[in-house]
């Protein structure tokens, strides 16, 4: 069980929150005008990466915001949280 | 009368405490401070069980939690009963009973014990290979394989006993409290670290504790008086928590470990009341030092697994620690100096050492003159290649070693004996560390995996990280602890010491026989009676993965989880298959590190704190009116009130009857309720829903259909406008935390842009829905300032209202087709709303019904339930529901995913209804509907979603999704059930009020 430094109210048990996939997925603009793949590909082509990934977490059991963060999925060592809006660190 | 084989006293064990307990029946005395284990050896009691597959007579091997063979079933035939207990961890108490497990009729004489004669036709993977065909034999095969397979019997009865959770914080956490965690432990407290120690033992120091030879000092003092001194000192600071018999189950990331602390196992049973039994603790650490000491190895040989044959260290610890002698004529076999310390140990206790088996040749060490200096003779470069005895071990054959160590040369001697003590070098306890994700290296010289990347706050010292030899441990953890705590300065700088112990070491895997590799037994998981001769047939037959061969041949794979055997498995693979050690890699160790009991595993969690559930505000009311109730999500829900004696079937028929007939009241506090405000609240719903929100009056309550962005059916429900900028949402029951995140997520991350708010009010207001042709006349009494005229208080509209002086909300609105309302009022008072409208009603025999009838009514109607009429591939359209689906709006969540390629297939299950030829027959919710019987195979046209017998239509109705159903209106479909067909009509799914007359009446 790992530690999420919640960028609104600080450390917190990992229990406290949910992952919500791959971060920076945009949802498009106009979706109708988008052919069946690139629909499909916004809904469902996600990179599961084994090694850094960016990620979207909530502290659902607290402040409930929404946030980013950078996570290595092979040994869950967080490298940085950021809130939604701001722009990835580069890592 | 047994032998007494009490040697000189002990610190640990109290002489004047005597206790008496039962062991297979027979009574046994031991004193305080004895384990099981040494009592039994104490009373000269090796043989303790049977192995597993073979049924071999098997005795105590070791002093500790890695014994393979040493499990006991503790308090027989009671609901407090535990098998797998390990005898040399349980400590006893006035009154123990205990007794083997895995033999029958006894220990001594064992029906089972034939295996061991036909193990020529047991090898490895034998299970599989046999008992393939014929498949219809299975069942047959089964059962007398489960009767023969498994070790203890678990309880029948629930666990009386108390356990508990309970959270930790410490800035340095200690695991083990031999010598090394011991003086980690004190430097850590002493420079102001919040500090914890564990030690799974009910002592401190761990094997130097019991060290009393003049071989080992520091600073001039036996090394046991100079560690009790430390250990004296360490309980008198105040930021250092120790706890003992508490082992460490689960090392895991961001230094989280679970530990499990027991608390009353080792008192008298008279002392044990409402005390709690174990505590499981959940410890978070900012710094974690693992001093968890190393396993001695077993020596792998023909008939290594006798009773009678223990690890030397276990022979030394059982003399110095408990006072016992595992037998009067003891022989060590060795490959390293350890046994020698045994030897001394022995020899200055006055039990005698018979002989010493040393693989090497000669070696320079003060602790083999010594012992050869007190007449203890030593076969140096020798092995042994046999034992003989079947209840005990009574001799041994040796033969001396070729020098390369393949082969055993010279003549066969045989030497007598009652006790063997095997000593095949050490293995550094790295499971917590490899838990944590920690990566191991192999380290040649003496082959052992050490740990090498850390992947947290810790560090390994002492004996868990190879550094077995006092003047290795004492000469490097000065710095270590300066390095690792960043501290200046320990007590430790500087330490004199004197230790006679020579590392060197002559490791051989598999010990060579004079006799074939086939022809021999040599253990290497005692427990799961896995030999080196299976390791090599699973080699032979193909299997190269550590991993696979662990499984064919269940090598590591008992309670003990192989401690002792798994580095012998793996260096015969290494030899056998040529390939290096540290390239094999180990097996993985998985937590618990010793078995933890499921009551220390749940804690509190246990009858209705298993899984915690919600309770409206009228919940009361219906279990004094004895309802039965159904869970939704984490709710108990009214399901149906049976009234004198009536079954489910006929209380539903009745209460659906009465709701029809006059009228039905309806607990629906359960229902999710979302305050939606702000200027941009339209807009939002616009987007979340199907249909179009902009245009809804205030006032009004309009239906909608919530999709997920692939375009299936997520959630639905009636959302009211209460004022321009401010909506109330209804969700399903089961679905309101998912929607309320759903929502959150879109505002916050798709359209943070949009002025929205979102309240979940669920808790907040009490829902009381009356429904039927008397419910108007019912609510007006209960509110009667209110005008509830239909030019005033339309089908789908809201009004404030006020009963008494509390403010409440009332919805016309229906989810049962029958003219209704819902009155939601703040939750306090909605029992009292409930009983009003019940004294209200009763002139109209107002009818409390539950869950059951309101899926029953609903069914009638043809409104769906999302979840049990839909799944997760289930859209608007499927649903015959095209209607909700805003044509005009340029996007709501889902909306493109409606004209997918897949989605838009006219051959897609759609929702239908059906009825069936005899209108008595009710269809069973989930079965099959086909069209062709006969074609081969079958194909399944879809399924059964709901389907209930119709008191007001008289008849059978059901619904259910088809393939093409849609277009199948009238077409006869069969339903096959196991014993007959049953013929049904695809039909429209609303089945009565077509023309919603019923609201309006």
């Amino acid at each position: 069980m790992f530690i999420i430094n919640c960028p609104y109210c600080g450390e917190r048990e990992q229990s406290e929150f949910k992952a919500g996939g791959e971060a920076h997925i945009v949802r498009p603009k106009q979706p109708t005008e988008l052919s069946d793949d690139q629909w499909a590909e916004y809904l469902f082509m996600r990179k599961n990466i084994k090694g850094v990934q960016f990620e979207r977490w909530v502290h659902v059991h607290g402040c409930r915001k929404w946030f980013n963060v950078v996570r290595d999925t092979s040994n869950d060592m967080i490298k940085a949280v950021y809130k939604m809006g701001e722009k990835p660190p580069s890592i | 009368m047994t032998k007494n084989l009490r040697v000189k006293t002990s610190k640990l064990i109290d002489e004047t405490y005597k206790i008496s307990f039962k062991f297979n029946g027979k009574t046994y005395y031991g004193y305080k401070g004895d384990t099981l284990a040494s009592a039994l050896l104490a009373n000269d009691v090796h043989l303790v069980g049977r192995s597993f597959k073979y049924h071999r007579p098997r005795g105590i091997m070791t002093a500790g939690s890695e014994e393979p063979n040493a499990i006991v079933q503790l308090h027989n035939n009671t609901s407090r009963t535990e098998p797998n207990v390990r005898a040399t961890e349980i400590e006893i108490y006035e009154g123990l009973i205990a007794s083997s497990q895995n033999c029958w009729p006894s220990v001594n004489f064992d029906i089972g014990g034939i295996n061991n004669f036909l193990s020529p036709l047991l090898p490895a993977g034998f299970y599989y290979k046999t008992f393939m065909w014929p498949s219809s034999f299975w069942k047959k095969y089964e059962y007398f394989i489960r009767k023969s397979a498994g070790l203890g019997k678990s309880p029948t009865k629930p666990d009386p006993d108390i356990y508990e959770h309970k959270y930790m914080h410490c800035d340095v956490l200690v695991i083990g409290a031999g010598i090394s965690g011991i003086m980690a432990a004190k430097a850590a407290a002493k420079n102001g670290f919040k500090t914890l120690l564990l030690e799974e033992k009910s002592y401190l120091g761990g094997s130097t504790i019991y060290q009393n030879s003049e071989h080992f000092k520091i600073n001039n003092q036996i090394s046991s008086s100079w560690l009790e001194k430390e250990i004296n000192e360490i309980k008198k600071i105040k930021n250092l928590e120790i706890k003992i018999r508490t082992s460490v189950a689960a090392f895991h990331g961001y230094n989280f470990l679970l530990a499990r602390e027991n608390l009353t196992d080792h008192l008298p049973l008279d002392q044990r009341k409402n005390k709690t039994r174990q505590k499981l603790l959940k410890i978070r650490a900012k710094k974690v030092i693992t001093a968890t000491g190393s396993l001695e190895r077993p020596l792998i040989f023909d008939n290594n697994d006798r009773p009678g044959i223990l690890l030397s260290s276990a022979i030394n610890k059982y003399a110095n620690l408990f006072g016992v002698a595992c037998g009067e004529k003891i022989i060590l076999f060795t490959n390293n100096d350890s046994a020698y310390e045994t030897a001394i140990n022995l020899n200055q206790k006055g039990v005698k050492v018979a002989a010493i088996i040393d693989n090497r040749e000669e070696v320079d060490s003060k602790l083999i003159k010594d012992t050869e200096k007190n007449n203890m003779k030593v076969y140096k470069g020798y092995t042994i290649v046999d034992t003989s005895g079947y209840r005990r071990i009574n001799s041994i054959s040796i033969m001396q070693l070729s020098k390369d160590g393949q082969k055993v040369i010279g003549t066969k001697k045989t030497i007598v004996c009652d006790c063997l003590g095997i000593s095949g070098g050490w293995t550094p306890a790295v499971h917590l560390f490899t838990q944590s994700g920690g990566k191991l290296k192999f380290r040649d010289e003496d082959q052992v995996f050490i740990p090498n990347i850390y992947p947290s706050d810790q560090i390994s010292i002492g004996a868990c990280n190879g550094d077995f030899t006092l003047n290795e441990i004492l000469s490097t953890i000065n710095n270590k602890l300066k390095e690792f705590l960043n501290i200046k300065e320990t007590d430790y700088k500087n330490l004199d010491v004197q230790s006679s112990y020579n590392k060197s070491k002559r490791n051989i895997w598999l010990l060579p026989s004079d006799k074939a590799i086939g022809k021999t037994k040599s253990f290497v998981d005692y427990q799961n009676d896995a030999t080196a001769k299976d390791i090599k047939l699973a080699l032979r037959e193909g299997f190269r993965s550590i991993e696979h061969v662990k499984r064919y041949t269940t090598t590591g794979m008992g309670t003990d989880q192989g401690k002792l055997g798994n580095m012998h498995a793996l260096g015969i693979i290494s030899e056998t298959s040529d390939s290096k050690m540290g390239e094999l890699g180990t097996t993985t160790f998985r937590p618990p590190y010793t078995p933890l009991t499921f009551g220390t595993i749940v804690g509190r969690n246990v009858g209705e704190y298993f899984d915690i559930f919600r309770k409206t505000p009228i919940h009361d009311w219906h279990i004094k009116n004895k309802a039965e109730f159904e869970n939704v999500g984490q709710w108990k829900r009214a399901w149906f009130y049976p009234k004198d004696g009536e079954n489910m079937y006929d209380a539903v028929q009745r209460e659906s009857k009465a709701a029809r007939d006059s009228a039905g009241i309806l607990d629906a506090s359960t229902l999710g309720k979302i305050d939606i405000q702000g200027t941009d609240a339209s807009e939002f719903l616009n987007r979340v829903y199907t249909n179009a929100w902009s245009k809804l009056a205030v006032g009004k309550c309009r239906y909608g259909l919530m999709l997920n962005e692939d375009g299936m059916v997520y959630d639905d429900g009636v959302t009211t406008r209460l004022d321009e900028n401010h909506y109330i949402m209804t969700t399903t029951t089961g679905g309101a935390a998912t929607v309320l995140g759903k929502l959150e997520d879109y505002l916050q991350t798709e359209w943070p842009e949009l002025d929205v708010y979102l309240t979940s009010v669920t808790d907040h207001y009490a829902t009381v829905s009356v429904c039927g042709p008397n419910s108007k006349k019912i609510v007006s009494q209960v509110i009667p300032d209110l005008d509830f005229s239909d030019e005033n208080f339309p089908h789908m509209s809201f009004k404030n209202a006020k009963i008494g002086k509390i403010k409440c909300r009332v919805m016309r609105i229906s989810f049962t087709g029958e003219h209704s309302y819902e009155i939601n009022i703040q939750a306090n008072y909605g029992k009292s709303v409930w009983e009003k409208c019940m004294e209200a009603g009763k002139e109209f025999n107002i009818t409390p019904y539950g869950t059951e009838t309101m899926h029953l009514l609903r069914a009638e109607k043809g409104f769906i339930i999302v979840g049990q009429d839909t799944d997760a591939t289930m859209t608007p359209i499927d649903l015959q529901m095209d209607w909700i689906v805003s044509k005009k709006k340029y996007d709501f969540i889902g909306k493109r995913s409606l004209y997918r390629s897949d989605t838009i297939k006219e051959d897609r299950k759609q929702l239908v209804g059906l009825l069936t030829e005899n209108p008595d027959e009710v269809l069973e919710e989930g079965a099959q509907i086909v069209a062709d019987i006969k074609k081969s195979p079958v194909e399944m046209l879809g399924h059964v979603t709901s389907s209930y017998y119709s008191p007001n239509l008289k008849k059978s109705i059901a619904l259910g999704v088809v393939r093409g159903g849609k277009n199948m209106l009238g077409q006869k479909l069969i339903i096959p059930m196991e014993n007959k067909q049953i013929n049904v009509t695809v039909a429209d799914p609303v089945f009565l009020d077509k023309e919603n007359k019923r609201l309006n009446a």
